[in-house]
This record gives structure tokens, sequence and C-alpha cells, in this order.
């Protein structure tokens, strides 16, 4: 059974969301919290970076009410917004949980 | 499905811990269980009483308190990583002959064996780091 | 399955995060639980011994991670492409029971384990 992954570090600040990308399995999926939704503001090649991982098969989440606290809505296609209910619905339907911080 | 819950964040340094906050009590309207929370590392700092933020700032330590009272959750701070960061129970005070005891009523000191017994009782295991 | 992986992925003398992670892993071991640890990041820097720790707050985390095989916990798992990017090879690293996994092997090694401890 698949791995959720959740990274709470801002891409601008740490290498935590590329760290989880490059090992990140098909299957998986990454939910973005804390300052980690600041993911979504990504352009050029870190977007790309991203999209790719998605490309592979992983799906990418972003909680909703930390995208709300840092003015952010959620503008890509790709990447679902949740709430907190949903974040542990995923918790389950996945066998594990890794943190990147 | 059973969670346990691991809090390794203090509660005004990073966001770790209101997340694990909100967290688990999405878990718990969600009708999911609670084994265990298990603070350790700079997440034993949530579990004092002698925190007094101002008024119009949102006090952690009590809501984590608050939440476990009102869900009477099973609240487990490694006793390890408590001491050495200043967060003692009445006996530890005593053992050491310290001037005080702030342990949050709400919480219990252990050893991390209740880490290892909490996760192999449950489906689910989420740290939240700082 | 086995039951527990212990990722751990800060430096050694950062803070005690990475001295916090390897106790659980002795813990799991103590108590009879399949525990694996596995270094990444900036976790793979607890792997090389320190010259000295004199004037650190924190002591020398290497000498642990030898101790583990007492209790059970045959190898220690590194991520190699996290040692490739520090410039480290691994004739470097203290400890000499160590696996080294690539990409797929990483991945493998998360699958196989029922919970994650992150630090």
């Amino acid at each position: 059974m698949s791995t959720l992954h959740t990274v709470n570090k801002s891409p601008f600040q740490s290498q935590c969301l590329y760290n989880c990308t490059d090992l990140i399995a098909p299957g998986d999926s990454l939910v973005l919290i804390e300052d980690g939704v600041y993911a979504l503001k990504l352009g050029g090649e870190e977007r790309a970076r991203l999209l790719n991982a998605i490309k592979q098969g992983t799906r990418v989440y972003a909680l909703n009410a930390d995208l709300q606290t840092r003015g952010l809505d959620s503008s890509w296609a790709e990447i679902k917004t949740i709430d907190d209910s949903e974040f542990v619905e995923l918790c389950c339907k996945h066998q594990r949980i890794q943190s990147w911080y | 499905m059973k969670f346990t819950l691991v809090i390794l964040g203090a509660p005004y340094s990073s966001a770790a811990s209101f997340s694990a906050w909100r967290f688990c009590r999405a878990a718990l309207e969600n009708n999911q269980q609670i084994t265990r929370l298990f603070f350790y590392a700079d997440g034993v700092h949530n579990t004092t009483a002698l925190a007094a933020p101002p008024q119009d700032e949102i006090d952690l330590p009590a809501q984590w308190s608050t939440l476990i009272r009102e869900h009477n959750l099973d609240a487990v701070v490694c006793i390890a990583a408590a001491l050495r960061r200043g967060v003692l129970d009445e006996a530890e005070r005593d053992r050491y002959r310290k001037q005080a005891a702030n342990l949050g009523a709400e919480f219990s000191l252990s050893g991390l064996g209740q880490l290892i017994e909490a996760t192999a009782h449950s489906d689910r295991t989420i740290t939240f780091g700082h | 399955m086995r039951d527990i992986l212990c990722i751990s992925r800060h430096s050694p003398q950062s803070g005690l995060l990475a001295k916090e992670a390897l106790d659980t892993v002795l813990a799991g071991a103590t108590f009879d639980q399949s525990i694996s640890l596995l270094l990444m990041d900036e976790g793979v820097w607890q792997a090389c011994a320190p010259l000295g720790t004199e004037l650190s707050a924190f002591k020398d985390l290497s000498k642990n991670l030898n101790v583990l095989a007492l209790y059970g916990v045959d190898t220690i798992y590194i991520h190699a492409n996290s040692l490739k990017a520090r410039g480290l090879n691994a004739h470097e690293l203290s400890s000499g029971n160590t696996t080294l996994l690539d990409q797929a092997d990483t991945q493998a090694l998360m699958r196989d384990h029922q919970h994650i401890f992150s630090f």
C-alpha cells in the first residue's frame, strides 16, 4: 500500500519539497501543509519539477486552512484543495505517513 | 481507524503544534480513534501548565489540555525529553529537588516504550515536526 | 511487513532531534518491534565521526549508531543519493554496518514498513 507524504516548509526556504518529490513513488500522495503551501507560487523550472511528479502519478493536495491564512488561493488545476477532515481521510487511505520538515 | 500522533514542535516556534491539534480535532470529529498523543522532543513544551500568553492570542497548551479532557484522550510526554527541557511533574520535582512542577494535569510522564506500544496498537502513526 | 521505519533527516550537531530519533529506534528494538533506521538528507552526517565534541552542546552520535547492532538492529540504511550530494563516500562513514540504498531501494524500504517515525 502507498504512502502519504506531508511537506510543511516553503520551497523558497528549504529543499524539503524536492527531497520529497525526488523520492515519492507513483501512487503515493503529497499534502502541502503549513508553509508548504507556498509551493503554489512556484514558477519556471521549480514549478515544472512539481508538475513532473504529478505527471508520474503522484496526487498533490494543499490544506485549505493553511492556504487561507497565508493569503493564497489554489490556482493550480493539478492541486486539489482539501479541508482538515479530508486530510484525515487521506491518512486512512494510505498505509503510512512520512512528514518532511 | 486508530491513530498515534507524535508531536515534536514547541507551541510558538513553528506551526507544527497547532497543525497536530487541528488534525486531532478533525480525526475525532470524523469518528477516528486516537490511541495516544505522544509529546516528544521540543513538543514537550506543549504540556506546561505555566504558559500565560496574552488573552488575544491562542493558548496552545490550554487548547491541548481542553481537547484531551473533553475527549478523555491518552496524552503521554516522554520523560527524558521533558526533564531535560524543564517540564516536571511533582514526583520529578521532588526527585531532582527543583522549585516547581509544571506538567499539566491532563498529561503523564513516561518512557519511549509508550510510543512504541501505542504504534503497535494503531493503524496509523503521524508525526508533526518543526 | 516490518513494524516501524525511523527516517532521520537532520544533522547531529544542529539540535537534539537526531539523538532523539535514535532513541526511538533503541526503544523499538527493546520492546521487540522490528524497527529500522534510515539516514537521509542532512541525516547522513550522523554517520560521520566528529574530530571532537568538547566545544559542542551535543555528544558524538556516531558512537550511538554503532550500539544499534547490540540491540538487534543489524544494519543502518543510508540513502545513497544524500551521501553523493554531500560528496561523501561509504568508506568515510564511521559505522561499519551500513546498507546503501538507491531511489528504488529506498521506496521499497518505505513500503516494507507499517509505520514511519519522521525525524
